[in-house]
């Protein structure tokens, strides 16, 4: 994978600017739900790296989303109008730096605590920062309040959105495949085994948390400019949970798998708009027949599900 | 004299929670997984107590206590025998699969509760009026107002709480079922129908969640196929804050964050942050006991 990431990086990178130079010519419906894969993919595959590779069962991806989409909004808001236009996409790139990095802050402040916990505990506290993250947004009037904020520039294309999937994948891929990266994979294996070959799972875990959320923060940037609308209602508990149903659907650990259960995903409730009443029947009962036909994930491989199924006591 | 009117409105929501994180953490017990769709099934209790009402209320009169009981008694039944079908059909399958797999179903089977109920062949989205099923009356001790539904409430709490311990400790079947969330390879090897014992344990929760469902029903404004998400995210921290797949500590954990939420939500300028609290109690509580109240700490065998 290592050696192949920097080319399909590039090549990626590349097809997703060139197919922008075009997007005038696209469907405008199109080009949104287009653009929401590039998003869900960033958000799939860096909770990948904290549930998938590190085996940490985070349930509040959403959050970090969120904190990043606000940072990103609200300096845009701020400073947006004195930016002249030449100069919009060095701004963009800067306001959603700005939002990886509170974001990846608030899960430095998250994880040092939380990740003592594990599984079933873990993923409770992390349920609950995301939903103190949201009502922090709900209340506090300078950020909207519960009707959010409004009038943001449509800096989000599908350049920026691909490029940065794109990114997200190389840089993840890069890290797990690493001589560091590998105490990812210790740690999730075996915690008691990583700590006695000398790897501290703490730190792994907080690196994993942080690094998650920094992309999740830089996903909640392009969110904000691509809906121009932002909600606390929009990263509910609901929202952190279609992030993990990706990541395990794609296959916990499997990067191929997570990017394409983040399009299928993204794309299967809008192919559902036909049924419209039904939609999001079909959806949950897909959720349902999945889980109980294929645990291990679409892509993922019957050895590994097995092997995690077997007794561990 | 505020806060003791408080800690009576939030001893009543909090035998509410109770109730329901009973539900949760019986369910932990025996398959150790948290069953995401237990909120819903209180939704589908208030909902089942809604239609049973006019029938029943028909025949009885209205607001009578025989036919309040009634309803209870049915909402509970169809509750029951929902709470089994769900692990029947969704959960067996699982049964020896990663706990991971059932989780992400357990979410799936509660969107599937939510989306159909809304469905305008099934209840619809719109929030319906809650009919009295027990006649409300205001009961003044000095400054104090207590609403004799909250007694209710906790008197009705209480002797289910005494009925589930006798269940669990005193009973055949209960024994059984502390035998299976000890150690299910065991149970089974002494001749235990693990099965059996994992029906009844939903049967037993999901009949708790429709009780506390009708309850919570009856102190909301009006019901909708969404109402259950809140009290079931309180009532699954509450079942933590205990200790999960602890009884004492659920009904202590309920309790322990109804009153809590109740006060807080009393307060100026903290009462915005009402739905917070829940989970910065959560937070602080597994921080430093990380099992929770009256959780055992196991360590890890290697």
């Amino acid at each position: 994978m290592e050696r192949g990431a920097k080319r399909w990086f590039l090549v990626a990178a590349l097809a997703a600017t060139v197919v922008s130079l075009f997007a005038g010519q696209f469907n405008r419906y199109y080009m949104g739900v287009t653009i929401d894969i590039g998003i869900n993919i960033i958000m799939a595959v860096s909770l990948n790296l904290i549930n998938g590779h590190t085996g940490q069962f985070s349930l509040g991806h959403a959050g970090f989303m969120a904190v990043g989409g606000y940072t990103a909004a609200k300096l845009s808001l701020l400073f947006g109008a004195q930016i002249p236009p030449a100069a919009a996409p060095v701004f963009f790139a800067v306001i959603l730096l700005a939002g990886g990095l509170v974001a990846a802050l608030s899960g430095l402040a998250v994880g040092v605590p939380s990740l003592r916990l594990k599984g079933d505990y873990l993923a409770i506290v992390t349920l609950g920062f995301g939903e103190i993250i949201r009502v922090i947004f709900q209340t506090t009037e300078s950020l909207g309040g519960a009707t959010g904020l409004t009038g943001l520039e449509r800096y989000t294309n599908l350049a920026w959105a691909f490029v940065l999937a794109a990114l997200t994948v190389y840089v993840v891929s890069c890290l797990v495949n690493s001589t560091y990266g590998r105490g990812f994979i210790a740690v999730h294996d075996d915690e008691v085994a990583a700590s006695a070959m000398g790897i501290n799972p703490t730190k792994y875990k907080v690196v994993a948390f942080v690094i998650g959320a920094f992309f999740a923060g830089i996903a909640g940037g392009l969110y904000a400019h691509h809906k121009l609308v932002l909600k606390p209602d929009g990263f509910d508990f609901m929202r952190s949970i279609e992030f993990v149903v990706m990541v395990i659907l794609g296959g916990m650990g499997k990067t191929a798998g997570v990017i394409l259960a983040a399009v299928i995903l993204t794309v299967l409730p809008e192919f559902l708009r036909g049924f419209a009443d039904y939609r999001m029947i079909i959806y949950s009962l897909l959720i349902i027949i999945l889980m109980v036909a294929r645990p291990q994930g679409l892509f993922g491989s019957w050895k590994t599900a097995r092997k995690q199924a077997a007794p561990t006591a | 004299m505020f806060y003791i009117q408080q800690l009576i409105n939030g001893l009543a929501l909090g035998s509410i929670y109770a109730l329901i994180a009973l539900g949760y953490t019986m369910v932990y017990g025996v398959l150790r997984f948290i069953n995401f769709a237990h909120s819903d099934i209180l939704m589908v209790g208030a909902f089942a107590a809604f239609f049973l009402a006019p029938g029943i209320q028909g025949i009885f009169g209205p607001e009578s206590i025989p036919g309040a009981l009634l309803i209870f008694f049915f909402s509970a039944l169809i509750c029951a025998l929902l709470g089994v079908l769900i692990e029947m059909l969704a959960y067996r399958p699982l049964r020896n699969r990663p706990k991971l797999t059932v989780l992400i179903t357990a979410i799936g089977v509660s969107l599937f509760l939510e989306f159909t109920c809304q469905h305008k062949g099934v209840f619809g989205s719109k929030t319906r009026p809650f009919p009295t099923l027990i006649p409300a009356q205001e009961i003044h001790f000095g400054e104090l107002v207590v609403s004799s539904n909250d007694l209710v409430v906790l008197i009705v709490t209480l002797l289910l709480l005494a009925a589930l311990r006798f269940i669990v400790q005193r009973t055949k079947i209960g024994t059984a079922m502390r035998a299976v969330s000890f150690n299910p390879q065991a149970a089974a090897l002494m001749g235990i129908n693990i099965n059996h014992i994992i029906s009844f344990t939903f049967a037993l929760g999901s009949a708790l969640a429709a009780i506390a469902g009708i309850f919570y029903a009856m102190r909301s404004p009006g019901i909708e196929p969404l109402m259950g998400i809140q009290p079931g995210l309180r009532a699954f921290i509450a079942a933590v804050v205990g200790g999960i797949g602890n009884l004492p500590g659920a009904a202590l954990g309920g309790i322990v964050l109804g009153v809590i939420e109740a006060i807080a939500g009393g307060l100026p300028g903290v009462s915005n942050y009402r739905d917070g609290i829940a989970f910065a109690i959560l937070i602080l509580i597994l921080l430093f006991r990380p099992a929770g109240l009256l959780g055992k700490f196991q360590a890890e065998k290697v």
